[in-house]
């Protein structure tokens, strides 16, 4: 920044975005009104370059309670249970500091889902980075893992899933995407609004100070370049014990029926939090600024009203309930102040040492951000990555397997999900390292499924049929546990919006998510977008993350897990044939290659197959969906879990074409549509056998056990 | 017969621990750490967690809690209390059971089941067990590293392997009379079969059946 440019450029707002406040207010903005809007209008609160595309989401179910535009999506489990679930990024603070990063982005959807009145269950890590061989991408990968662990664990929330990813693309820019599911009984329902005239405004939670000013619009809705270090103060600071308090606190005012409407204080702070609910609700608010308790002395309105101060939620309560609230905050040993009042009317007005400081429609924040039809274009390169050979010379099937194994990526993620405290609430029936997580719901026969799944290599090959299949993938995933699928949410992360190439692929990704939800009959409840996600002009592969909740009713008795299997069962392969198809696969990764046309999805299969997981995962005692390093890694896994070998006929084994997953299952007990399904093998000894090639389970156990560590070692 | 299990703020395991007693027939009610009177149990958890952020080192503030007073009173009356991950980091910080809590031998955060081995079985948690019976129950914790210089402690819980450096492998310690005990493993998370374990019941079990009436 340079201090000969206008303020509004420094806050990083247009010229043009400069002109539209100035006829909202037909005056120029006062700097706290210039505050608000820079922040509500930044990329990242506002959504203004993808807000066109993301309505083509369907959105609709007779399960869906609340979709998108809340804090979270909400949908309704039967048993009087209703599910809050919501994905969010913090890409850009984890690259800046990266324990703090992701310890404030888990923070971050933690309040989003406690927000609706849900108590958070459990939380899922989508983390991508450069290869582990740089000494940089190291230090982020431990740095994000630590914050995870040091947020989740000591907030109190299970983190019991994930996935990761590994490429050069990622190497300025990681992802770092966490998804938050919580439980709330129907009657608890809360929403972001502020009620009605005289409702008086409750701040609660963490003193209010100068950290993450201009998180939203400096950080997140800007790229990086060798500067980028001094962004480090817009990053803020977690601090996870005041977070589980504000949880407590908020679920008993909830329980207790003390509040009308909740809004949590996440990017954009306070001006968020009051023009929002009161936006939503169509009243105006009074906020007093003078109470807001802060951390600082001497705090400017512009920086009350920017701050991005975490674990600060927003209450909105009856004039008769306020002393009760604060007895609430008291218990918990929170602070609180009752910092405004709603007001008949649309005025958001600002008081901050006796002087109006800001004055302005309340919903012009939300409502009358710009919307951007930005220009798009299918990249020129397209075409030549596409016609690229998608074949790999395979010399070995074993040393080509073990490889595989031993790609971080690929191989256990023990060391990663053993930090993570993933067994809190004695839920977790199928844990982290499996196709979806299983949790059972407490009091009911059922189960919630959740799969997170992400692909930057497929897509950028083909967003649109990429984007598909990632959905389908998911929603294999949890049918495996024996879940049907029930509703989607996505981080879409993305490069800089302003060239019509990310453009391009950002639209045909949501036209493909879009395509296979609705094949599915699955809407899309919610979800967060991430652009600017570029170093130095070089935009990442386009990076669609996709959390899918399933729900088995009821959970199977002895649900599949990749640990049962036994010597002289057989082993079955269920879907489509591969086609021996390779671009975008594990394996071209492990020969640094990507290009070739990935198989596109087939949604009458997906569905089937979907069908046929969710029916076989209430008999058989092991399924496995077969994603990266194809049948050959699928079935080394079960043999790991197992402790025991296989011996299989399979036809393209590193291939990864969609819709198949491998079932091991004793002779004789299960009867299987032979037109979708083919006996491959059977288990015993201690080999994995492949077309006649073995290798040692004790050998993948090791290759696959320790990928991570020797990644790490250097 | 009753059992208070004392919430302090940041601690996060209570409800798991009471579903858990109750799942053996056993009768759990939570208790605010600012409670000053537990005449009407007979017996207290302490539950794992993270109380008061773990600031300054863990246990060290909520060893301050008013319910603590109480804890002390129960404890040198003989009655059964067990502090489980956490609840061993206060116990120990009250000098209720000897020694303190430092970081594992890793410097990481240890989320996994673990063997253990039964090598004392008179104490409340280990009374219903045998000695040399192995258990799988789930450590997860952080400042899970005991160490006792005075050598009082007695281990009743033995690592069978050593994931975090503990003094004597130990994975559980109680006093001298038996009825304080501090275990890092977290036996109510053993306690289902379709979560991986149940050997953490015979340990709960014990605890239950050392109860009389105050």
């Amino acid at each position: 920044m340079t201090t000969t440019q206008p303020v509004h450029r420094q806050l990083g707002m247009t010229d043009e975005e400069y002109q539209s406040v100035v006829d909202i207010l037909e005056r120029e903005p006062r700097p706290a009104e210039l505050a608000m809007y820079s922040v509500m209008w930044s990329e990242h609160c506002s959504y203004k370059s993808s807000r066109k595309h993301l309505g083509r989401f369907p959105t609709d179910g007779p399960w869906v309670v609340v979709g998108p535009g809340e804090n979270a999506g909400v949908v309704d489990i039967g048993d009087g249970w209703l599910a809050a679930l919501r994905i969010e990024s913090h890409n850009h603070p984890s690259f800046v500091e990266p324990y703090q990063g992701a310890a404030t982005g888990v923070g971050g959807i933690l309040r989003d889902v406690f927000t609706m009145g849900a108590r958070p269950i459990a939380l899922w890590d989508q983390i991508r980075f450069g290869p582990l061989n740089e000494p940089k991408n190291r230090y982020l990968f431990k740095g994000v893992v630590s914050g995870i662990a040091g947020y989740g664990n000591a907030v109190g929330v299970p983190t019991v899933g994930g996935e990761m990813e590994f490429d050069a693309c990622y190497t300025g820019n990681p992802l770092v995407n966490v998804m938050c599911l919580g439980l709330l009984r129907r009657d608890q329902l809360v929403l972001g609004t502020a009620g009605t005239p005289g409702t008086v405004a409750v701040l609660l939670g963490k003193a209010t100070g100068r950290d993450g000013i201009g998180g939203a619009s400096v950080l997140a809705s800007a790229s990086f370049d060798d500067t980028s270090g001094e962004k480090r103060p817009s990053v803020q600071v977690g601090d996870p014990f005041e977070e589980k308090k504000l949880i407590e606190a908020c679920l008993e005012l909830y329980e207790r029926g003390l509040v009308v409407g909740v809004q949590d204080l996440g990017a954009a702070g306070l001006s968020c939090a009051t023009s929002e609910p009161a936006g939503r609700a169509g009243v105006g608010i009074d906020v007093d600024l003078d109470a807001v308790h802060t951390r600082e002395a001497g705090m400017t309105a512009p920086e009350l009203l920017m701050s991005e101060s975490q674990e600060r939620m927003m209450a909105f309560v009856e004039p008769g309930d306020v002393e009760a609230v604060l007895a609430v905050a008291a218990k918990w040993e929170i602070d609180s102040a009752v910092i405004g009042e709603v007001k008949a009317g649309n005025t958001l007005s600002v008081r901050h040492s006796g002087e109006l400081v800001a004055e302005i429609p309340a919903a012009s924040l939300a409502d009358d951000a710009p919307l951007y039809d930005r220009p798009m274009a299918r990249p020129g390169w397209l075409d030549d990555v596409r016609a690229r050979s998608d074949e790999v010379p395979i010399d070995d099937v074993a040393e080509t397997l073990l490889a595989l194994l031993a790609d971080p990526a690929i191989g256990s993620s023990a060391w990663v999900h053993t930090q993570y405290d993933h067994m809190l609430f004695l839920n977790t029936v199928v844990g982290p390292g499996s196709d979806g997580t299983l949790l059972r719901v407490k009091g009911t026969d059922k189960a919630l499924a959740v799969s997170t799944d992400g692909n930057g290599r497929l897509c950028y090959l083909d967003p649109h049929n990429g984007s598909a299949r990632l959905v389908f993938e998911a929603a294999l995933n949890v049918a495996v546990t024996g879940a049907r699928p029930m509703a989607v949410v996505d981080n879409l992360n993305f490069g800089n919006p302003e060239k019509p190439e990310v453009m391009w692929q950002f639209r045909e990704s949501v036209e493909g998510m879009s395509e296979a939800c609705e094949a599915l009959g699955i809407p899309v409840v919610g979800g967060n977008v991430s652009f600017y996600n570029e170093t130095d002009g070089v935009d990442i592969h386009p990076t669609p993350v996709v959390g899918l909740l399933g729900l088995a009713d009821p959970m199977p008795i002895d649900p599949p897990r990749l640990r049962n299997a036994r010597p002289g069962m057989e082993i079955w392969e269920v879907g489509p044939k591969a086609t021996g198809n390779l671009a975008g696969s594990a394996l071209q990764r492990l020969f640094d290659e990507l290009g070739g046309v990935p198989t596109a999805p087939d949604a009458e299969m997906a569905k089937r197959v979907v069908d046929m997981a969710v029916h076989l995962a209430h008999q058989a005692p092991v399924l496995h969906d077969v994603s990266d390093g194809g049948v050959a890694v699928t079935l080394a896994e079960i043999c790991i879990a197992s402790g025991v070998g296989a011996t299989v006929e399979a036809e393209h084994p590193f291939s990864e074409d969609p819709h198949r997953f491998l079932m091991v299952v004793s002779p004789g007990t299960i009867e299987l549509d032979t037109s979708l399904a083919r006996r491959i093998g059977e288990t015993g000894g201690d080999r994995v056998v492949i077309n006649g090639v073995g290798v040692d389970v004790a050998k993948c156990a090791d290759a696959w056990g320790n990928a991570i560590v020797r990644a790490l070692a250097g | 017969m009753r059992v208070a299990v004392v919430v302090f703020p940041g601690v996060n395991c209570e409800h798991d621990v009471v579903q858990a007693v109750e799942a053996l027939g056993g009768d759990a009610q939570l208790v605010w750490h600012r409670e000053t009177d537990l005449g009407e149990f007979d017996g207290v958890i302490l539950p794992g967690g993270f109380a008061h952020g773990d600031a300054l080192r863990t246990g060290a503030i909520a060893r301050f809690s008013p319910a603590m007073r109480e804890v002390e009173r129960m404890a040198s009356a003989g009655a059964p209390v067990l502090g489980i991950c956490n609840g061993w980091q206060m116990l120990c910080e009250s000098g209720l059971i000897p020694g303190a809590h430092i970081a594992n031998r890793d410097l990481s955060f240890i989320c996994r089941f673990e063997e253990v081995e039964v090598v004392d079985t008179d104490s409340v948690l280990t009374r219903a067990a045998h000695p040399g019976q192995r258990l799988r129950v789930p450590l997860n914790s952080y400042e899970g590293s005991w160490v006792d210089p005075s050598g009082a402690g007695r281990v009743v819980l033995r690592y069978v392997d050593d994931p975090n450096g503990s003094q004597d492998r130990a994975a559980a310690v109680c006093n001298v009379s038996g009825n304080v005990v501090g275990v890092m493993p977290h036996p109510e998370r053993a306690t289902d079969e379709l979560l991986g374990s149940t050997d953490g019941q015979v340990l709960l079990e014990g605890f239950l059946h050392s109860l009389v009436p105050a």
